[in-house]
């Protein structure tokens, strides 16, 4: 299950990539120095809490941040910097080789289009596929994300369709194109728990059928846990940890993954007297602290926390963390017993 | 349309399918159907239908014109008796025809200034709105230079240069109203650009024109419906304004707007001078505006 040794194929990687802002109360410092590697089919799944930069990080991508957003680093594609790629070159790449299912399928569909024009937009675009075969291809492509009798659903427009059926049509509508890596942004955040477990075997399914990787960024870890081969943890624009998806609920290195994971109601403990969390709330991105962000609300700061931030270092093989904390952790365990 | 397409069209009529899941037939079949259902809309539409058929068809099997003057038979009160229905005009042409005429012209144009205006509009304010920064600033900055020139000089310097013509009215009607309709788009076309699905779009390669073009203009036709439907009485209104004020059209020829002028200079010795053209016009008006309104409701794919 867990990708232990660091697989050859590496077709996306990103170095040093920052994404910044200019707002009214200054710069806002979205993601702040992230090195990533997105390997040939792997499941990467991406935590962190609102604000975290994970979303920012994945539009800066695909070239979508927003036009006033500063981009630093490098965001290499096989042998191609996307970052600072003109529009047409980007196209080549976008939607075609890398592709993205957005958070809201409520309004990731355009309302006034009918579901198979949306679907085969990209293949008109990118491979000037003849009206008939492309529509042909959608409808397999609705069928492989279990959408029954697909080809009436083609003639719908995206009303007629449930929120669970509109998240499978943006999937089918990202894959069409057999991209090699499919970003996905809190894809089943807006839809109920049940679908949001569909969709997510959707997803490993589809990996499996097409060896697509899959970036899958959410606040739910529970979601990561079941479904990703490695997890990173993101903070403040930050990477904290990154290890792979048993490593790291196993033995968690970092204090915020294991506050994280101590937040989660267990259904198998008894009930603690109040739910458990955080203390503090994360830092305004408009001015971050020199140090580790996440030391003010951290059981292991020391002096050294407030002065620097700790590099990522890999911890044990393939386990990396950002934190100048040695010993083993378990404070919080200790605690809550 | 093609082959597989056919199979589900025909599954209604099977029974044991539920109509509405078979009706897929495209946003237009319901639109009309959540139009039906709205009675003031529909009430509206008919009204306006009628005066529509009215006034292409009565004209033409009237033994009256528009034009000739009977000299016998000035100023008369509606009767039935001697076939002036409506009565007729201080110089003896016979007032239903005369309206009928007027609400030719009067429909004409509105619908065509509104045409022109909402085609300037749009493409205008969803160019500005897509492209933003620096082309939006200079392309709502003219609009809003043009706003400032105020506009009965600007009719009456047209109606210098150019004499009194009706499609000068069209173009001096639809050269103003424009306006509106383009800063209404431009500041839809901002919210939409937000939206997911352009992103979704973007990544798929779609860019520029093509993307105004499919994904922008489509999901402003609601808005545009509704503001084309109210734009025309306003225009009509409009019309009406300038007729009063004897740069609309030329007499013979009457509008709604120069019929409701000229009975009010006998509104006290023949009320049904200004009476019938001024009923005519406010139903015009109504209808408009009503269906206007149930359009606007009916247009929102979101909903029932």
């Amino acid at each position: 299950m867990a990708a232990a040794a660091p697989p050859a194929d590496v077709p996306l990687r990103i170095r040093g990539l920052s994404v910044s802002y200019a707002s009214e109360r200054g710069r806002i410092d979205a993601v702040r120095a992230i090195d990533l590697d997105v390997a040939a089919g792997e499941f990467l799944g991406i935590v962190g809490e609102s604000g975290s930069g994970k979303t920012q990080l994945l539009l800066s991508i695909l070239g979508l941040s927003a036009p006033r957003a500063e981009l630093h680093g490098s965001i290499r594609y096989r042998d191609q910097e996307l970052l600072g790629l003109d529009v047409a070159a980007l196209n080549k790449v976008r939607g075609n080789r890398i592709s993205m299912v957005f958070q809201d399928p409520m309004t990731a569909l355009n309302p006034y289009l009918r579901i198979g024009r949306q679907i085969t937009e990209v293949l008109r675009v990118h491979r000037a596929t003849g009206a008939r075969a492309a529509e042909q291809r959608a409808i397999e492509m609705l069928q492989s994300v279990h959408i029954p009798d697909a080809a009436r659903r083609m003639r719908q427009f995206p009303h007629e369709l449930s929120g669970g059926m509109r998240q499978r049509v943006m999937i089918a509508m990202a894959l069409i194109a057999q991209p090699e890596i499919l970003l996905a942004d809190e894809p089943s955040t807006a839809l109920d728990v049940t679908v949001q477990a569909q969709i997510m075997s959707l997803f490993q399914q589809l990996r499996a059928g097409t060896g697509t990787a899959i970036v899958l960024v959410t606040h739910d870890l529970g979601v990561i846990a079941e479904v990703a081969d490695r997890v990173i943890v993101m903070y403040a624009g930050r990477i904290m940890e990154q290890a792979p998806v048993h490593a790291l609920f196993a033995h968690p290195r970092h204090p915020y993954t294991e506050a994280l994971q101590q937040s989660i109601p267990r259904i198998d403990a008894p009930r603690p007297h109040r739910l458990p969390s955080i203390p503090g709330a994360p830092p305004n991105p408009a001015s971050l602290p020199p140090g580790c962000p996440f030391a003010p609300r951290c059981l292991y700061r020391m002096a050294v926390c407030d002065a620097r931030m700790p590099p990522l270092v890999e911890a044990s093989p393939g386990h990396w963390k950002a934190c100048h904390h040695e010993g083993a952790l378990g404070k919080l365990r200790a605690e809550a017993a | 349309m093609n082959q597989p397409m056919n199979q589900p069209m025909n599954q209604p009529m099977t029974p044991g399918t539920s109509p509405a899941a078979g009706d897929t037939s495209g946003l237009w079949r319901q639109v009309l159907r959540r139009l039906r259902r709205q009675r003031m809309s529909m009430a509206a539409a008919a009204l306006l239908a009628t005066i529509l058929a009215a006034c292409l068809l009565l004209p033409l099997f009237s033994p009256y014109d528009y034009y000739t003057p009977h000299f016998d038979l000035l100023s008369r009160a509606p009767m039935l008796a001697g076939g002036h229905l409506l009565g007729t005009d201080p110089l003896g042409r016979d007032l239903l025809v005369r309206v009928m005429w007027g609400c030719r012209i009067s429909l004409a144009v509105g619908c065509a200034a509104s045409l022109v205006s909402v085609l300037i509009g749009v493409s205008w304010g969803a160019t500005a709105g897509y492209a933003g920064g620096l082309a939006d600033a200079l392309m709502m900055r003219t609009v809003d230079i043009l706003y400032s020139v105020p506009f009965v000089p600007f009719v009456i310097v047209l109606t210098v240069l150019f004499g009194r013509e009706l499609w000068l009215i069209f173009l001096a009607i639809g050269a103003v109203s424009w306006l509106d309709i383009a800063r209404i788009v431009r500041g839809e076309t901002l919210s939409l650009k937000q939206r997911e699905f352009v992103d979704a779009a973007r990544v798929s390669g779609v860019r520029g024109a093509a993307m105004i073009a499919r994904h922008i203009v489509p999901n402003l036709v609601g808005i545009v419906i509704v503001y084309a439907t109210l734009a025309i009485p306003t225009v009509i209104l409009f019309e009406a304004f300038l007729s009063f004020l004897g740069l609309g059209v030329q007499s013979p020829l009457a509008s709604l707007g120069s019929l409701v002028a000229d009975g009010t200079s006998e509104m006290q010795s023949h009320p049904h001078l200004l009476i019938v053209p001024a009923v005519f016009l406010a139903a015009i008006i109504y209808c408009f505006n009503y269906l206007g309104d149930g359009l606007r409701d009916a247009l929102d794919p979101r909903d029932g």
